[in-house]
């Protein structure tokens, strides 16, 4: 165990401490992804004159919705119990085939969108009660109702898909604020995050979600509610979940049960690309969002470059452990004054990403001229 | 002339900026068990991490049986011979008791496997040396604290180290345990092992150490035989002036009962626990470690819920199922491990301070920064807490401080019952002192304390009336005069045979 050296301040704290600047809060990673999103853009609109079109960005912005309004429950379930919940995407299929099943069945839209609402919300329920009340692992828990929820998506819909959706509902996915090239979606993933944002940094359930993340048993000693906090958390998760489900069905105008497979994962990758640490503990809801902005921007770049969807997969994926990596090199380097740097392990793990890279620069430039259409 | 084993000369070392150490020398004699003592942060654990090559000086040079030496880590200086036990005991839990004495050095077979057979023959044959009766196919993690200590210091010596630090071995020991290990260190001492030794209980370095360097603030202060120093002129080195009353307790008139437990039990840690808690006075609650004293303190908060027995609280019968409900009725725990259930090391002050009360600093959720900057602010200068800005993380302070942290964090809850688990464990002598002050300044408001201690000075110092608690039952109830250390260790030891310290 590693002690920093007790700091001798022999004096009492003679001061009333100012506030501190929100500029504090904006730790150093969000800058990076600032950074990062400039380079981007830079980059990109080098690349391809079609980049910063409004109308380009309006469309390709929606696609990241989903994903945007299930990171933001996400990042509180990390910071909480470091740990994830795995089973939003396959809540979402249940819920959105929950609707469409209802839907097919005649009933009105409104009336199942809200059913499926209520369905999500009682799914994160139950992951909630079975983490709090029975004290078992997030992971194992929503790795098991992850299955299940997208079996029920199955039972429901079958092989078959719903379609027809009226006008008024797949405005949600589909629509755009009136006069505005904002797409509804967009404007209330916007909402949502701010509402989040301001829970987490400035609400009594935020500090008691990070104070959890960081010493469960203390707070618990404090008197703090953690099986209560807990639960909440996934049932809103699962809330989300579902809304991002109505979202997606109401782009796709149909749903599909295998609506959303995979989705999961890039809800982590969003989160944790946003600086939520994965150990629980620390993060940010303005970190996040940029997290979300950069890989939507990344994907819309490479998109238009018509480069696959599988390599952006990788792109996402090597950004993602840079971002995990460098943080932990330059806190050794900063922490490191006479202690020995692990150079060793470092070096190996940016040889074996080195070889990724090569590998990946290798396949693309052999396939540039068919991926190029040239 | 080559009878010091060890000797710094002049050794410093900052981190970021503040210079922890300054010139400090330091010699070590083969077969002497040398104390080390000072205040927390007086550079202590520093020096050690320097002697074991885990920090590098900035200045000075390390003599190893009179030549320069240069540890760049650990590894080099296990090497040379030095071996360091620390507070936290780092054996692998689902090890067994051999296989963590050779962890990572066990003797292999041509075929390149594992030579279990002889693993245990040498383990044993070390642990005979030595004088130890472990189970060498017992795993790590059920063992008791002192046993795993037994089994570190078998791993020293399997490497054959000529140096032992102990930093703290006996601050989670029993009074036989202290015992054991007491009789371990003068055999190592006998057979010419340098023996460095912290420890924040004086007596016991009285007791065991031939000579002592004290440091302060980061300096040397001086080095004498332990025959030439008294209790009272080690303080004072310590602390650079004369703490004339280490127990202050004034007297108060105890009000009427605030807390009656009656027949409390918990099945399998704690039976038939009764006792009553006045206004404004101070019970101790006394035993061996594993004694249950913690769990029936626990059982009061509400984290360990009881299988029988009642429980009024100002006269009121209650059933105690959570912390929170606790704190309502006006309890507040200090819990024994700081790190573990009192403190959020990687949160700042402020936050550590304000938790149990944020509802009060908040409208409909909405934290208000300015209320609860402002009672923090109060809280932790009430409690002299030392630090650079109620913004510092409470991982960055000294044992001291952080014990001020968290008993801030509970006054400011305006307890009526406060439980004191362990409340000075692991704290330097001014600041203990400190705070067997603030005790009997709180007890002397109307504040009724139970504090739970295995010091005995500490105990009979403070304590209006003591009760002790073994094997899960009380066992004793004494008031202040009548309590003597003899009756007390009676108590708390009755039949010795029956409870199985034997190590």
């Amino acid at each position: 165990m590693t002690q920093t050296p007790e700091t001798q301040s022999a004096s009492l704290i003679k001061e009333f401490a100012p506030r501190r600047s929100f500029l504090a809060d904006f730790q150093r990673w969000e800058w990076l992804l600032v950074l990062l999103i400039v380079v981007v853009i830079v980059a990109n609109t080098r690349l391809s004159p079609h980049f910063l079109d409004a109308r380009n960005i309006s469309r390709t912005s929606s696609d990241f919705m989903e994903l945007g309004l299930m990171m933001l429950p996400m990042a509180f379930i990390i910071i909480t119990t470091a740990s994830v919940d795995l089973s939003v995407a396959s809540n979402l299929g249940m819920c959105a085939s929950f609707m469409g099943w209802l839907f097919m069945h005649g009933v009105n839209i409104w009336v199942a969108a809200l059913a499926a609402l209520a369905l999500g919300t009682l799914a994160g329920f139950l992951n909630g009660n079975l983490v709090a009340r029975l004290k078992l692992s997030p992971l194992v828990v929503t790795l098991g109702t992850y299955a299940f929820y997208r079996g029920v998506a199955y039972v429901l819909l079958g092989d078959q898909a719903a379609r027809g959706y009226p006008k008024a509902f797949t405005y949600i996915g589909q629509g755009r604020i009136p006069g505005t090239l904002i797409p509804f979606s967009v404007a209330l993933f916007v909402v949502l995050a701010i509402i989040f944002g301001l829970i987490l940094h400035r609400t009594i359930f935020g500090r008691y979600t990070f104070s959890i993340g960081n010493n469960e048993n203390a707070t618990l000693y404090s008197g703090v509610p953690v099986a209560r906090v807990k639960i909440i958390l996934f049932t809103v998760s699962g809330f989300m979940a579902a809304l991002a489900g109505l979202v997606l069905a109401a782009r796709f105008g149909s749903t599909r049960p295998d609506i959303g497979t995979g989705l999961e994962l890039a809800v982590i990758t969003a989160a944790v690309l946003g600086g939520v640490d994965i150990n629980g503990g620390r993060g940010t809801i303005v970190g996040t969002v940029l997290s979300l902005l950069l890989i939507g921007l990344m994907r819309f770049g490479m998109g238009l470059l018509n480069i696959q969807g599988q390599v952006q997969g990788i792109v996402i994926g090597l950004l993602l452990i840079l971002s995990i990596l460098l943080p932990n090199i330059a806190q050794q380097i900063s922490s490191a004054r006479g202690v020995r740097i692990n150079w060793r392990s470092a070096l190996i793990s940016l040889g074996i990403l080195a070889v990724f890279v090569l590998f990946f620069l290798f396949f693309f430039w052999s396939r540039a001229p068919v991926i190029a259409g040239g | 002339m080559n009878e010091h084993l060890l000797e710094l000369r002049g050794i410093s070392k900052s981190f970021s900026g503040v210079e922890v150490l300054h010139e400090v020398s330091f010699t070590l004699h083969p077969g002497e068990v040398h104390a080390l003592l000072g205040e927390n942060g007086a550079g202590k654990s520093t020096l050690v991490k320097i002697i074991t090559g885990v920090h590098q000086p900035d200045k000075g040079e390390i003599l190893l049986g009179g030549e320069p030496v240069h540890f760049s880590d650990a590894r080099d200086s296990r090497q040379a011979g030095i071996a360091a036990i620390y507070q936290e005991l780092s054996l692998f839990p689902d090890l067994d008791v051999a296989e963590n004495i050779f962890a990572g050095r066990q003797p292999v077979t041509l075929g390149g496997r594992v030579d279990w057979r002889k693993l245990y023959a040498e383990a044993g044959k070390l642990l005979d040396s030595l004088g130890v009766k472990l189970d060498l196919k017992q795993k790590a993690r059920t063992l008791s604290i002192a046993q795993q200590q037994m089994v570190e210091i078998a791993r020293a010596f399997s490497i054959n180290a000529q140096i032992l630090i102990m930093d703290e071995p006996t601050s989670s020991l029993t009074l036989h345990e202290v015992d054991d290990l007491f009789r371990l260190v003068r055999r190592l001492r006998a057979e010419g092992t340098a023996i460095i030794f912290i420890s924040h209980r004086l007596e016991e370095l009285l007791a065991l150490a031939d000579r002592v360097t004290v440091l302060r603030d980061g300096s040397y202060v001086a080095t004498h035989p332990m025959k030439e120093v008294t209790r009272f002129g080690l303080i004072r080195m310590m602390v650079g002036r004369t703490i004339t009353d280490l127990f202050p307790k004034q007297d108060v008139t105890p009000g009427e009962v605030v807390l009656k437990v009656e027949n409390l039990t918990r099945a399998g840690s704690f039976y038939k626990v009764s006792f009553e808690l006045r206004r404004g006075e101070i019970l101790g609650l006394a035993g061996l470690v594993g004694a249950g004293r913690t769990n029936v303190a626990r059982a009061i908060f509400g984290v360990e819920l009881p299988t029988a027995g009642r429980i009024q609280v100002e006269g009121r019968e209650v059933r105690i199922t959570s912390p929170q409900q606790a704190i309502e009725l006006g309890l507040a725990y200090v819990p024994e491990d700081r790190q573990l259930h009192g403190l959020i090391p990687a949160m700042h002050i402020t936050s550590n301070i304000s938790l149990p009360m944020l509802a009060h600093y908040a409208r409909m959720g909405w934290l208000r920064d300015t209320r609860e900057r402002k009672s923090a602010y109060e809280a932790a200068c009430q409690m002299d807490v030392r630090a650079n800005s109620i913004w510092q993380l409470a991982r960055e302070l000294s044992g001291g401080n952080q014990q001020k942290v968290v008993l801030a964090k509970w006054l400011s809850t305006q307890p009526r019952i406060l439980i004191l688990d362990e409340p000075t464990r692991g704290i330097d002598v001014g600041t203990k002192a400190a705070l067997h002050a603030l005790m009997s300044k709180l007890a002397a408001e109307g504040i009724a304390i139970l504090m739970i201690s295995s010091e005995l000075p500490e105990i009979l110092g403070m304590s209006d009336r003591v009760i002790v608690m073994r094997e899960g039952r009380v066992t004793g109830a004494f008031s202040r005069a009548e309590a003597t250390q003899e009756k007390i260790i009676s108590a708390a030891t009755q039949d010795v045979a029956t409870i199985g310290i034997t190590l």
